[in-house]
């Protein structure tokens, strides 16, 4: 199924597994999001938000299962995906050696950005770097960097945008800002995909959320009129449950293993130990 | 780039004195270790300096076919190479009292198709070495065995020419530059989008 009351899927990821060698990083994870939804996606450390959010922008390809961005297969259609979409992610994507004009000039080259000048100027104007606009980017602050990590991510005015960790480095201030942005971008009816700790940040902005565990999708639903708190302690609820009934799966399996190579290796040994 | 080549050059001439009447067939050698020696060093920058800085994925999210950066970076390893070259050479001329102007032409053929073979070859293994811990090591076992034939007709080429000889006698080994280039640039069309995935 392509459409949702009659509006067609921006996303939509289908049985998505990703292994890294031995290490299963998502598992079965299913995703589907018309214009306009905003998702946040929360989840502990190596949960598989990163992984998840790379695959989504076609930075890395599935072990199996599909991802169609607009209609757009992601593995056959990379280029036309990436003028639809933004990503800020961990790194910056900046040129240190670079000023932030000369950054938001060459990545407004690449996107071909229409009256590339002005724009940038808008940009450095809403990011609040004026000031900076001349200075290499290698002597700005991690939250400076982050600012103009935005303004490069939305240059090319993005119908999708895939952000992870995008308050990393950000003072109340820039996160304010951020906030702001990403409020002008929902109002807009774009679709984003935010990947975060920040449980409070992440219900504010979107319409729905999504907890990622081990790999899992284990909860996925509309946030409208939702209690913070009680989100809260249920992502706490659902994290700790999770995390436990995965140790305890790997330790019975890392058991098993343990005893089927003490039977094939070494045939007169007790089974029972 | 250029002080390494340089450096190669000026021990060469340490090691074997600047008369090479005795060690005529050396010469094609030196440049050509100089060339690829130093060459490797701005290979090594080409990739590994983007994903150190996180710009890599950056780049990757372009609009542009993963090709294109192959083509760019590409092109950007020859025009820095080209330059050491161009450096190289003139100490070359200078420190061995060659004289070259006669056979500036087929010579320039000769060491731009060689460098593009090396470029080509280089790019690739770069981009395949620069997610590794120990990428300037592997990239040095990767790329001299699959450079030994575009090595071996440059250096036997540039030999001929310095030697005088006609065009027409290096004609076979200029083939075997094309096709090395020719075979490796389609190789990378194929298959760069894949080395970039991971």
């Amino acid at each position: 199924m392509d459409e949702l009351h009659g509006q067609k899927y921006v996303v939509k990821a289908r049985e998505l597994i990703k292994k890294f060698g031995f290490k299963t990083a998502l598992r079965q994870v299913n995703l589907s999001l018309i214009s306009g939804d905003c998702l946040a996606l929360f989840g502990p450390n190596g949960a598989g938000k990163t992984t998840l959010i790379q695959i989504l922008c076609s930075l890395t390809l599935p072990t199996s299962g599909k991802v169609v961005i607009a209609g757009l297969d992601t593995r056959y259609h990379r280029a036309a995906i990436h003028r639809l979409i933004g990503v800020i992610a961990h790194d910056t994507f900046l040129y240190g050696d670079l000023t932030a004009v000369e950054n938001l000039n060459f990545y407004g080259r690449m996107y071909n950005v229409p009256k590339l000048k002005a724009r940038i100027d808008d940009l450095i104007d809403q990011v609040g770097l004026r000031a900076y606009k001349n200075d290499p980017v290698h002597t700005y602050s991690r939250g400076m960097k982050q600012r103009l990590s935005v303004a490069r991510a939305i240059l090319h005015d993005p119908a999708i945008l895939f952000l992870d960790e995008p308050y990393t480095g950000l003072d109340q201030q820039g996160a304010d800002d951020l906030q702001r942005l990403l409020n002008q971008f929902r109002d807009q009816r774009k679709t984003i995909v935010l990947a975060s700790h920040n449980l409070a940040r992440g219900l504010e902005l979107c319409s729905h959320a999504a907890i990622l565990n081990a790999g899992e999708l284990i909860y996925h639903e509309n946030t409208a009129g939702i209690d913070k708190n009680e989100f809260k302690q249920m992502y706490l609820k659902l994290t700790e449950e999770k995390t436990w009934s995965h140790q305890i799966s790997a330790q019975v399996s890392y058991e098993n293993s343990r005893r089927s190579y003490g039977k094939i290796f070494f045939p007169n040994s007790d089974p029972k130990n | 780039m250029c002080l390494f080549s340089f450096l190669v050059v000026i021990i060469f001439s340490f090691a074997f004195g600047t008369d090479l009447q005795v060690y005529n067939g050396m010469v094609p050698g030196i440049l050509w270790v100089a060339f690829i020696f130093s060459g490797l060093l701005g290979l090594n920058r080409s990739f590994g300096t983007e994903r150190d800085k996180g710009t890599l994925s950056g780049l990757l999210l372009c609009p542009v076919a993963p090709w294109e950066i192959f083509l760019a970076k590409m092109i950007g390893t020859l025009i820095f190479t080209t330059i050491m070259e161009i450096f190289t050479f003139l100490v070359f001329i200078i420190l061995y009292n060659q004289n070259v102007l006669p056979f500036l032409v087929p010579l320039s053929l000769v060491i731009f198709l060689g460098t593009l073979g090396f470029s080509i070859v280089g790019t690739i293994f770069s981009a395949m070495s620069s997610a590794t811990k120990a990428r300037d090591v592997i990239l040095s076992i990767l790329v001299f065995p699959i450079s030994v034939p575009v090595i071996i007709a440059s250096v036997k080429a540039t030999g001929l020419i310095l030697e005088g000889r006609s065009i027409q006698t290096v004609y076979a080994w200029l083939k075997i530059l094309v096709a090395f280039d020719m075979v490796f640039l389609l190789l990378a069309y194929l298959t760069f989008s894949h080395i970039m995935e991971e």
